[in-house]
C-alpha cells in the first residue's frame, strides 16, 4: 500500500480517526464507556467524537465495566455495533463475565442467528510509568476464549486499518491497544487513510534470514531496535508483527521459521502460560525439522505487573532479546 | 462536634445548589404485596383476560410436571421447575406486546412459552442437544440466561438501541431473588435509570436461592426497595395473582413504552418443588412452610376467583386440563424420540469466518466419525452424514 506523507500522525489519531470514520459511515456504530464523551478519553483516543456525532452515538457511561459490554451486548442484539472502550486493562477484568459467558458465545449459542458485532478496546501493556492496575498485559485471558478475535497494532497504519476491521467484523473483536506507542509517530496521512490490515495476517516487518523474532505491539519497536543492534554481531534478524493473535497466521509464521531455522518470542506478558508458549508450540509441532534451535521466549518476569519505579527491569528489552538471540547455537551455523 | 471540626480543620458545608433531585416517597413500594384476587379489584378485572391466564396457567403447571418427568426419564439433563410460580411468568409474558422482548432466566420456559417459542425448542438447553434451541429474533425472546443477572443488561442496552432507533420497544428482564446480589443486577438497574431506558425488571422472590433463604440473600425490607437508590419505582406484588402480576406488569411497560423509564416489580411468590430434579428440598424447608404456600396456589386461586364469579365451570376447568393434557402428550412424544445433534455443528458457528486452526480440527472430526462409520459398518450416526453442515 502507499500512504502519502503530509503531517506525522500518532497512533491515538489514527485510531480517533478509525471510529470517526466508521462512525460517518455506518448510523449503526456506537462508542461508549467511560469519559469517552466530553473529555475524549483518558486517552483522548475518543476526542471530538461526542461532539461530532452527538452523545447518543458516543456515550459517557456510568462506571461499571460489567454493565459497559453487558449493555452493549444488548445494543448489538438490537443491530447496533458498539465500540466499548476499556479504560485500562485491568479495569477490563469486572466485565470477565459478560466477555466470555455472552459476547463470545452468543455466535455459537444461537447457531449464528445472534452474532455481536462489538468491538471491545483495551489500553494495555506498560512502559508508561504507571501506578498498579495500570499496564497489565491481559492478551492471554482473551486468547483462551473461542469466539473472541484478538488483535493489537503497532504501527499507526495498523491502528487505523484494524480498528475499521473490528468495527465491521460480525464477531466480538478484543482490540488491545499498546498504551506506550499512543504516542508514536509515523508517515501516515491521517488525511488520506487507508484500510491495510486484515484480521488474521502477520506480516514481515523486517525481512532477515539468520532468525525469525516473533512479536507484536508494545515489542515491535523493541524488537526492531535490536534486529538494527544484531547487525552489528553478524546476526541477520527478520521480525514478524503478529497484528492478529486470534485467528493466528501460522502460515506467516512457519514459512519465516523455516526459512531462517531459528525463533525467539517476545512479548511483556508473563513467559509461564503466557502467547509464547502457544506460539512455540505450534512453531515446533509444524516446523520441528527446520529448526536448528529451540524456540526461544523472551517474555516478561512471572510476576505481577511491577511498581513503575521498576518496569524497565520487567520489560523485554533489547539486551534481553540479543542475549536470547545469542543462544541459539549460532556457532552451529559456521 | 468533632475534634476537626472544634480545630476549624474541616468545616463540612452543602455543596452548592445541593438538591434532591426527586422525591423518593412516590418511589416506595407499597408495604403489603398488591392483591387483585379475592379483593374489591377482581371484579374490575377483564374475564376474558383472566380466561386467557387461567387456560395459560394450567398448562403451564402441566409443563412443569410433564419436563419434571423426562428428568426422570432421562430425557432432559436436568429441569429447574417454576410450579408454584407460573403466575409470575405467564402475567409477566402475557403483559409484553409482540414488538417487546423478553429476557427470561433458566427457569423461566414458561415465560418463553407462553411467548409463542415451540415447547420443545424452549427445552433444548436443558435436553443438552445444543444451548439455545429458538430463534431469539423469531419471537424476541433472548436465550435462556445460566449466568445469574448477567442478561438484565443486555435488556437494558436492546431497550436503550430500539428507543434510540425511535421504536417504542420495551424490555422485561426476570431475575430471581438470588440474583439480585450479583453486581449485574445492580449495574442494570442503575444504567437503566440514568438512561431512562423502558425496562422492566421482574424480580420472582421465590424464597431461596438453592438453599439460601432470603434472609440471608438481603437485608432490605423487600427487593423492591432496592428501586428507590436507583432512582425508579419499586413495585412489590403477590406473585402467586396472576391477575395482579398482570396488571402491576402491563402498567410498568406502558410507563416505559411512554418515556417513563424502568420499573423493578419484586413479585413474592414459592418454589414448590426443589430448585432442580437434581436437589434435595427437604434439607433446608420444612414441610409446614410447603404447605402453607400450597394453600396459596396461583392457578387454585384464579380456578375460585373465575368459579365465583361464574366464568368457568367443571365443563370449562375440564377443557383447559384436556388442552394442557394435549400439549404434554404432544411435548412428551417429540421429547422421547432421540434428538440428532450434527457434530459438525462444533465448528460452524465460532466464528463468522471459520479459522485455519478450526477447518483442521473439523477436518480431524470427521475423518474420527467417518472411521467410526466404517468400523460400525455403514450405520446412522448422524455425525457422518455428507456434507455435515445442513
Amino acid at each position: 500500500m502507499t500512504t502519502v506523507a503530509v503531517k506525522p500522525a500518532t497512533l491515538a489519531q489514527a485510531l480517533n480517526r478509525a471510529m470517526r470514520d466508521a462512525m460517518a459511515a455506518d448510523p449503526a456504530v456506537h462508542v461508549l464507556g467511560e469519559d469517552v464523551g466530553t473529555l475524549g478519553g483518558v486517552f483522548r483516543v475518543t476526542d471530538g467524537l461526542a461532539k461530532e456525532f452527538g452523545e447518543d452515538r458516543c456515550t459517557d457511561t456510568p462506571l461499571a465495566e460489567a454493565g459497559i459490554l453487558g449493555t452493549a451486548v444488548g445494543m448489538a442484539m438490537y443491530g447496533l455495533r458498539p465500540v466499548v472502550e476499556m479504560q485500562f486493562d485491568a479495569f477490563a477484568y469486572p466485565a470477565f463475565e459478560q466477555l466470555v459467558s455472552h459476547v463470545a458465545r452468543m455466535r455459537n449459542r444461537t447457531r449464528g442467528r445472534m452474532p455481536l458485532p462489538i468491538t471491545v478496546r483495551v489500553p494495555y501493556g506498560g512502559g508508561i510509568g504507571g501506578v498498579e492496575h495500570h499496564s497489565d498485559s491481559s492478551e492471554v485471558y482473551y486468547m483462551a476464549t473461542p469466539g473472541l478475535h484478538v488483535v493489537t497494532p503497532a504501527t499507526v497504519a495498523d491502528a487505523y486499518g484494524l480498528l475499521r476491521r473490528a468495527i465491521a467484523s460480525d464477531d466480538p473483536v478484543v482490540f488491545l491497544e499498546p498504551k506506550r506507542l499512543y504516542w508514536s509517530k509515523d508517515t501516515w496521512d491521517p488525511e488520506r487513510p487507508t484500510d491495510v490490515a486484515p484480521i488474521g495476517r502477520a506480516v514481515v516487518r523486517r525481512p532477515g534470514s539468520g532468525a525469525t523474532l516473533i512479536t507484536y505491539g508494545p515489542s515491535l519497536p523493541v524488537c526492531l531496535e535490536a534486529a538494527e543492534a544484531a547487525q552489528a554481531e553478524g546476526w541477520d534478524l527478520e521480525v514478524i508483527d503478529l497484528r492478529s493473535l486470534v485467528p493466528f497466521d501460522d502460515e506467516t509464521v512457519c514459512a519465516a521459521v523455516r526459512r531462517t531455522g531459528r525463533a525467539v518470542v517476545v512479548h511483556e506478558s508473563t513467559g509461564f502460560g503466557g502467547p509464547g508458549g502457544e506460539i512455540a508450540a505450534r512453531i515446533t509441532e509444524r516446523c520441528f525439522h527446520h529448526l536448528e534451535a529451540p524456540v526461544l521466549r523472551v517474555a516478561g518476569f512471572d510476576i505481577p505487573y511491577p511498581p513503575p519505579m521498576l518496569e524497565r527491569h520487567h520489560l523485554p528489552g533489547v539486551d534481553r532479546i540479543l542475549d536470547a538471540v545469542a543462544r541459539l547455537q549460532w556457532e552451529a551455523e559456521g | 462536634m468533632t475534634v476537626l471540626e472544634q480545630r476549624g480543620a474541616y468545616r463540612p458545608s452543602p455543596p452548592p445548589a445541593w438538591q434532591p433531585r426527586t422525591d423518593p416517597a412516590p418511589l416506595l413500594p407499597d408495604a403489603e404485596p398488591y392483591r387483585v384476587l379475592g379483593t374489591e379489584s377482581a371484579a374490575k378485572a377483564d374475564p376474558g383476560l383472566l380466561l386467557r391466564l387461567y387456560a395459560q396457567l394450567v398448562r403451564g403447571r402441566r409443563y412443569n410436571a410433564q419436563a419434571t418427568a423426562l428428568t426422570k426419564q432421562g430425557r432432559l439433563a436436568v429441569y429447574p421447575s417454576s410450579t408454584g410460580q407460573e403466575a409470575c411468568q405467564i402475567g409477566a409474558a402475557l403483559a409484553l406486546e409482540e414488538r417487546d422482548w423478553l429476557f427470561p432466566s433458566y427457569r423461566d420456559t414458561l415465560a418463553v412459552v407462553a411467548r409463542g417459542v415451540d415447547p420443545v425448542q424452549a427445552l433444548t438447553l436443558l435436553r443438552g442437544d445444543w444451548h439455545n434451541g429458538y430463534d431469539p429474533y423469531a419471537h424476541r425472546v433472548a436465550p435462556l440466561s445460566t449466568p445469574l443477572a448477567t442478561q438484565l443488561p443486555h435488556a437494558v442496552g436492546l431497550a436503550h438501541a430500539a428507543r434510540l432507533k425511535g421504536d417504542d420497544v420495551v424490555a422485561l428482564a426476570m431475575v430471581g431473588d438470588g440474583g439480585t446480589s450479583e453486581g449485574d443486577f445492580h449495574e442494570a438497574l442503575n444504567f437503566a435509570a440514568v438512561w431512562q431506558a423502558p425496562v422492566v425488571f421482574l424480580v420472582q422472590n421465590n424464597g431461596f436461592a438453592i438453599s439460601v433463604p432470603l434472609a440471608k440473600q438481603t437485608a432490605a425490607p423487600s427487593l423492591a426497595h432496592k428501586a428507590v437508590g436507583y432512582g425508579m419505582p419499586g413495585r412489590l406484588v403477590d406473585g402467586n395473582d396472576a391477575a395482579a402480576v398482570h396488571e402491576v406488569l402491563a402498567e410498568a411497560v406502558r410507563h416505559a413504552r411512554a418515556g417513563g423509564g424502568p420499573t423493578l416489580v419484586e413479585a413474592v411468590t414459592y418454589r414448590l418443588d426443589a430448585h432442580t430434579n437434581a436437589d434435595d428440598a427437604t434439607r433446608y424447608r420444612q414441610d409446614a412452610e410447603v404447605a402453607a404456600w400450597r394453600a396459596h396456589d396461583p392457578v387454585e386461586l384464579l380456578e375460585r376467583e373465575l368459579t365465583a364469579r361464574g366464568l368457568l365451570d367443571e365443563a370449562g376447568i375440564e377443557a383447559a386440563r384436556q388442552d394442557a393434557e394435549t400439549m404434554a402428550a404432544a411435548l412428551r412424544e417429540h421429547m422421547n424420540r432421540d434428538p440428532e445433534p450434527d457434530p459438525m455443528d462444533l465448528f460452524d458457528h465460532v466464528y463468522a469466518d471459520t479459522t485455519a486452526q478450526l477447518r483442521e480440527q473439523r477436518a480431524l472430526l470427521r475423518a474420527e466419525l467417518e472411521a467410526e462409520q466404517e468400523q460400525s459398518g455403514a450405520g446412522e450416526r448422524p455425525g457422518a452424514r455428507e456434507g455435515g453442515t445442513r
